[in-house]
């Protein structure tokens, strides 16, 4: 009796909570896994915030949301307090967005990275950077003198893998002797550790350093000791302005504009969401001029050729480590080959983590 | 010239009250602070410390959240008031859920009523394991305990990071540094429906019970509390020094196990790299803020699980920085530990005669 009693309070809550809902204060809450001053991932997502606030659509952020049990709650409580679509922008979000959406069928869930939509009030969304990466090959392909590329790698992830390979493969492709060199951090932020990562790859020989980790550290790491870098999630070059050829950006702006328009007008749908250089999602910073005239002319074909779709970051021939072929010759890998990608292609030295 | 002298009369009713007034001038700091930054501090103040508990759901993610910090806090207790200086909690607890999720995972889609028993078992038993380690070095080696219980924090988190990113890694999950979710028999009951505070508080009352009752009725307990008075004491009346000392750690890592154990069981679910926002520090706070006894030590982890609380309220509706609840914790501490030096202190303000300057 008492559980039933708890039951329909509860449900007279969360009811509650949905009536506080109408189209006059339509409002979106963003729940960041970092601080939104750490310059790479939560900045970029900040930044797309503010877009949204720009374009007069009310909204609200908590930041530095630990992925552990107190993303639940927080979710649930921007939720309850009105909110109608909430962006979760980590991976570690997935479980809890999914538990709330079950409960608040009126609200829009939109989880970035992630690969569970359990009910249809939840959609994913994320970038092709792998784009990104196969400029960041081909500019150190050629800038490179020792043909050493050193590769800070966070989590043993399809997209962290994709981008390793996306990278190796149009290095290899203006330069076949190239080595990549990885280091796995097991972590998505931590300066100290991107730091010590990079004087260790640097060390080894690499004189070019890129990361797929959040902070500035590495590029910070390539400046002091003259070898070059390159920006990761935000444009990273004042902090290394003479180190960093490009920086790959997200640009999560239009998409959660697009996004929230959708949800205050009614037309939201659940969607999987997987943008690149061509929708500018994925974008790419300034170049440096010290690539020289030709290269940068060349890269930024490559950029357009990629948008258009004219050329794709993984096409054929493409071999595992052992030699297997992958990708036959004059073919490209699908997008569900990408999305499950777990072996590294020819050239890159190391096993993955097991 | 100021002069500091040690009071010999502390009225015992005023070392328990302190607290509270640490409390209230926290509460008035922050007004202060969000005052300067620009918000109606009654506003903001109320956004902190009454919204998150204005309904059923916000009560009952209080009592969530005050859970691992009363338990861990407890088993600290036992260590503090023994003059034994465990810092490693944090360890205690990410070795206690490594062990519990072990045997959560062992017993993956498996059903029975005996597994969840087991999983909390495991859980309490690795957590006094592992603090049996800076316990048996101190005893037999002499080693700081300090030290050796905060480095063993980073060993677990490591060990954790290698556990789920390699060999207990979801075999469905992409390599994405996870376990499995527990199945249904690994998980603690929730007690109401559409709440999430489950069974685990039961711990948690229960060994606030124990550990009253250990403290205060046992000879254990009066070692314990001599010990911490005076070392040299405790030698002369003969106990048995080293046994004490092994046995506080267990208890203390075992309390902090089961915190570890009952967050994962509990609304986590699996196991990952993010199991615990540092509760085995914060437990040290509510430890002393609960002046190390066990009733008070209940009062202290609801207050500072509301900090944390509050502070995402305060973010949500204000836009305050989350930050302002380490800075709330970090007033109680300050206001806590200011007072406890004039309770025990006095401060006399002098004025000086020629003739003393000379020298």
């Amino acid at each position: 009796m008492y559980k039933n009693f708890f039951k329909y309070l509860i449900s007279a809550i969360f009811l509650l909570g949905f009536s506080v809902n109408s189209n006059a204060d339509f409002k979106v809450g963003f729940v960041y896994v970092g601080p939104t001053g750490d310059h790479g991932w939560t900045f970029q997502h900040h930044e797309g915030r503010n877009a949204v606030e720009a374009a007069g659509i009310k909204t609200t952020f908590v930041e530095s949301v630990p992925e552990g049990a107190d993303a639940e709650r927080v979710i649930r409580q921007l939720a309850q307090s009105g909110h109608d679509l909430i962006f979760t922008t980590s991976f570690g979000y997935m479980d809890p967005t999914n538990k709330v959406a079950k409960d608040f069928p009126n609200v829009k869930f939109e989880h970035a990275t992630g690969y569970k939509r359990e009910h249809s009030n939840v959609s994913t969304y994320s970038a092709r950077f792998y784009e990104g990466r196969t400029l960041l090959g081909h500019i150190a392909g050629k800038m490179t003198k020792t043909n050493t590329i050193g590769y800070i790698a966070s989590f043993p992830i399809p997209e962290v893998i994709r981008g390793i390979n996306a990278m190796t493969l149009a290095a290899q492709k203006v330069n076949p002797n190239i080595k990549t060199k990885i280091v796995w951090v097991f972590t998505w932020y931590d300066p100290g550790k991107e730091a010590e990562a990079a004087q260790a790859l640097i060390d080894q020989g690499a004189d070019i350093i890129m990361q797929h980790t959040d902070s500035t550290a590495p590029v910070q790491t390539a400046e002091k000791a003259g070898v070059w870098s390159f920006g990761q999630a935000s444009d990273m070059q004042r902090f290394a302005p003479k180190s960093i050829l490009t920086s790959i950006i997200d640009d999560w702006a239009p998409y959660y504009v697009e996004r929230a328009i959708a949800a205050r007008d009614g037309t939201w749908n659940q969607q999987d969401t997987w943008h690149g250089l061509k929708e500018g999602m994925v974008a790419m910073g300034p170049y440096n001029s010290a690539m020289g005239a030709d290269l940068v002319k060349e890269v930024e074909q490559l950029q357009k050729d990629l948008a258009s779709g004219k050329v794709h970051s993984f096409t054929g021939p493409i071999y595992d480590q052992k030699g297997n072929i992958l990708v036959a010759e004059g073919k490209v890998a699908d997008d569900g080959m990408l999305a499950g990608m777990s072996v590294y292609v020819k050239g890159v030295e190391g096993d993955i983590p097991k | 010239m100021i002069k500091i002298e040690k009071r010999n009369d502390v009225p015992m009713a005023l070392y328990f009250f302190t607290p509270f007034i640490a409390i209230i001038l926290t509460i008035l700091g922050g007004g202060i602070i969000f005052y300067i930054l620009g918000f109606n501090p009654i506003e903001a103040l109320k956004f902190y410390f009454i919204t998150p508990i204005s309904n059923l759901y916000g009560f009952s993610e209080l009592l969530l959240k005050a859970t691992p910090l009363c338990l861990i806090a407890i088993g600290l207790s036992f260590c503090f008031k023994s003059n034994n200086w465990n810092i490693g909690a944090e360890g205690q607890l990410t070795f206690g859920a490594i062990v519990g999720g072990g045997v959560a995972l062992l017993f993956y889609n498996q059903e029975g009523f005996y597994i969840l028993p087991l999983v909390i078992l495991a859980g309490a038993i690795g957590g006094m394991v592992f603090a049996l380690i800076p316990a048996i070095l101190k005893t037999y080696f002499n080693t700081n305990e300090i030290l050796v219980s905060l480095m063993l924090v980073y060993v677990s988190k490591l060990l954790l990071d290698y556990l789920v990113v390699g060999p207990w890694s979801n075999p469905e999950g992409f390599n994405f540094p996870e376990t499995r979710q527990f199945s249904d028999s690994s998980r603690m009951p929730l007690l109401f429906e559409g709440l999430r505070i489950h069974a685990g508080i039961f711990l948690a009352l229960a060994a606030v019970m124990l550990s009253w009752f250990t403290l205060y009725k046992t000879y254990l307990g009066f070692q314990i509390k001599v010990s911490g008075l005076s070392l040299k004491t405790a030698k002369y009346a003969g106990f048995k020094g080293k046994t004490m000392i092994l046995v506080v750690f267990m208890i203390s890592g075992a309390c902090a196990g089961l915190a570890g154990v009952g967050e994962i069981t509990g609304p986590i679910g699996q196991l990952h790299r993010m199991i615990s926002p540092d509760y085995g520090f914060t437990a040290i706070i509510v430890a002393f803020l609960g002046r190390l006894n066990p009733f008070g030590i209940i009062f202290a982890s609801l207050v500072v699980a509301l900090t944390y609380l509050g502070a995402e309220t305060a973010q949500i509706f204000l836009q305050i920085p989350k930050y302002t609840g380490q800075v709330f914790q970090g007033m109680i501490l300050f206001f806590l530990l200011a007072s406890d030096y004039l309770l025990f202190f006095k401060v006399k303000i002098l004025s000086l005669k020629k003739n003393e300057l000379r020298h």
